[in-house]
């Protein structure tokens, strides 16, 4: 079944020099899993094409239930350099949750998170 | 010691919220009052306001700050930590000491950190075999090395720690990291000496979670922003240390904003890279070793942090002249309001052209369509109205200004139903781009001047 990333996680973004960073935290602890299983690089750097022109690398953060990514060339040469509106990539994290993962698992999404 | 501390984060950058230091130190016990004021691109700034008076080169807004609140820190006995210094901590004293004086304080004890500057050692530190060259592209420096505008070494919590052993209830220092502010307190409190790793990583996580203020109290939270209660009375994160390594953050009883498990994991997650090396002068954080638990309303517990031995180099944050930049909007509206701002982006381009102008790059944005998630944004059947944006850069100053004074004629030469040229023509801007290197410590000493007036 399809499921948006929006439903099941959050995200938070922000700049290291010309790449960004995007945290995407489960909003549930069985949500982690299908993170890591179907939130990969290569899918994420697809999801990206034509903003984010480097690579992107993927870190995975258990004890948070988070998975941290590196979107390189993502800011138009970031700092001052950059020229666009969102020249520190501030809104990448909700862009990320634009995603849309087709998953084998049984739906699993819930009205109430952990806050 | 003392077997609690309040560490209250009072700045996330310069400009943030000017009530959150005040409301810091009066609505609750605290006892410290930790202010991030440096980004990047600050330092060059501040070096071009020095360059023009000798006794500038500091965030300014500190000074005023003080003097409101320097009866009740000195009352209370709050101690306050701030890189504010800028290039320039002792004009910042001095103008703080000023400030004491009309104030009537005397036995002002104010600490700085200095030798973080190092823009008139450049040329010796190369001689010496230092190159400075960019650790991320390995670029040598001698390609920009006539446009560099500040070159500053992060130094960490250590000097920061003899200024407070010293007895100073203020300290303020040049380019220090963000979480030696909050560690630095912590060490000086519980007696943490180097190469305790775990700790002093502990420490640097709370710093971590202090340094963008509101952001990890309710600000700019992804999870459910409509949950979070009264944004408008936000409370500033306050970290409460324990001589074990264990924080607490919470906020002030009665104000506004959050936090929970979730608002301070996306601060955690906030600008970092590789989570297992979270490097800093002090100690590598590692941060899938972070335990976080909910500890009443308001308050998240922070454990189990381990950390690994600092390395041999400091970070230098060195800030270059790298040509000019400009950017003007205009608003378009319905009907067929994008269209309309294709056609204007055509329009002026075409003159741009015609001029013979050259830029290194011109870009154009949509706002209300594509500016934030470019093309992942999907095209809108009929939007009400779209802010043009169109940006130049380029190293030629007047090809810059030029484009500058084409956004205004489209009013009157372009596609109808247009406004939005209140702010006048965009004048060109300097950028200042960024130049990162790694220098042995051993190379550099923090110098710490405590002084009491």
């Amino acid at each position: 079944m399809k499921i948006r990333l929006l439903d099941i996680a959050h995200a938070r973004s922000g700049d290291k020099g010309d790449a960004a960073n995007v945290g995407v935290i489960a909003r549930r602890p069985e949500y982690y899993p299908v993170l890591v299983k179907y939130l990969t690089a290569e899918r994420v750097s697809a999801h990206f094409a034509g903003l984010v022109m480097g690579r992107v690398e993927r870190f995975e953060l258990p004890n948070l239930g988070a998975l941290n990514f590196i979107l390189h060339n993502a800011l138009g040469g970031g700092g001052t350099r950059s020229l666009k509106n969102d020249a520190q990539g501030k809104t990448l994290g909700s862009a990320m949750l634009r995603m849309e993962l087709e998953i084998e698992e049984q739906p699993i999404i819930r009205g109430e998170d952990n806050v | 010691m003392k077997e609690r501390i309040r560490i209250a984060s009072g700045q996330g950058f310069w400009g943030d919220l000017l009530t959150a230091p005040r409301d810091q130190v009066t609505r609750g016990e605290v006892d410290y009052l930790v202010m991030d004021y440096l980004a990047e691109v600050t330092m060059s700034i501040l070096q071009k306001q020095r360059r023009k008076n000798p006794s500038l080169g500091y965030a300014r807004d500190l000074v005023p700050l003080m003097e409101h609140l320097l009866p009740l820190l000195v009352k209370k006995n709050i101690r306050v930590i701030t890189n504010g210094g800028g290039v320039n901590p002792l004009a910042c004293r001095d103008a703080i000491f000023e400030a004491a004086g009309r104030l009537g304080i005397s036995g002002l004890s104010i600490g700085v950190v200095l030798g973080d500057d190092i823009l008139g050692r450049l040329g010796d530190l190369r001689a010496h075999g230092m190159t400075l060259n960019n650790m991320e592209t390995g670029e040598d420096l001698a390609s920009v090395m006539d446009r560099v505008m500040s070159a500053n070494v992060y130094f960490g919590a250590a000097p920061i720690v003899e200024a407070l052993n010293r007895g100073a209830l203020i300290v303020i220092t040049g380019r220090t990291t963000d979480t030696g502010l909050t560690l630095a307190p912590m060490m000086h409190e519980f007696g943490w000496r180097e190469k305790e790793w775990d700790r002093l990583a502990a420490g640097t996580v709370a710093g971590h979670i202090l340094e963008c203020g509101g952001q990890a109290s309710g600000g700019n939270f992804s999870a459910d922003w409509h949950a979070v209660p009264d944004l408008a009375h936000i409370g500033f994160p306050i970290a409460e240390a324990s001589p074990d390594g264990s924080v607490v953050i919470t906020k002030h009883r009665g104000t506004g904003g959050l936090v929970s498990v979730q608002t301070v994991k996306e601060q955690l997650l906030y600008e970092i890279g590789n989570p297992v090396d979270y490097i800093t002068p002090d100690c590598i954080a590692d941060f899938t070793t972070i335990r976080l638990s909910a500890d009443g309303p308001d308050r998240v517990r922070v454990s189990g942090v381990k950390g690994r031995s600092a390395t041999e180099t400091y970070k230098v944050s060195m800030s270059y002249l790298d040509g000019y930049a400009a950017a003007g909007t205009l608003t378009y509206a319905w009907p067929e309001a994008l269209e309309k701002c294709r056609a204007a982006d055509t329009i002026l381009r075409t003159r741009l052209q015609d001029l013979g102008l050259r830029f290194d790059e011109i870009r154009t944005e949509f706002l209300g369509y594509n500016s934030c998630h470019g093309p992942l944004a999907p095209a809108p059947a009929e939007v009400n109205e779209v802010v043009l944006r169109i940006g130049v850069r380029g190293k030629d100053y007047a090809a810059v200004e030029r484009f500058g004074k084409e956004i205004a004629p489209l009013i009157l030469t372009g596609p109808p139903s247009v406004t939005g040229f209140a702010g006048g023509r965009p004048k060109p801007s300097q950028v200042i781009a960024y130049w990162p290197a790694l220098l042995p410590k051993s190379a550099v000493q923090p110098d710490v001047i405590v002084e009491t007036h």
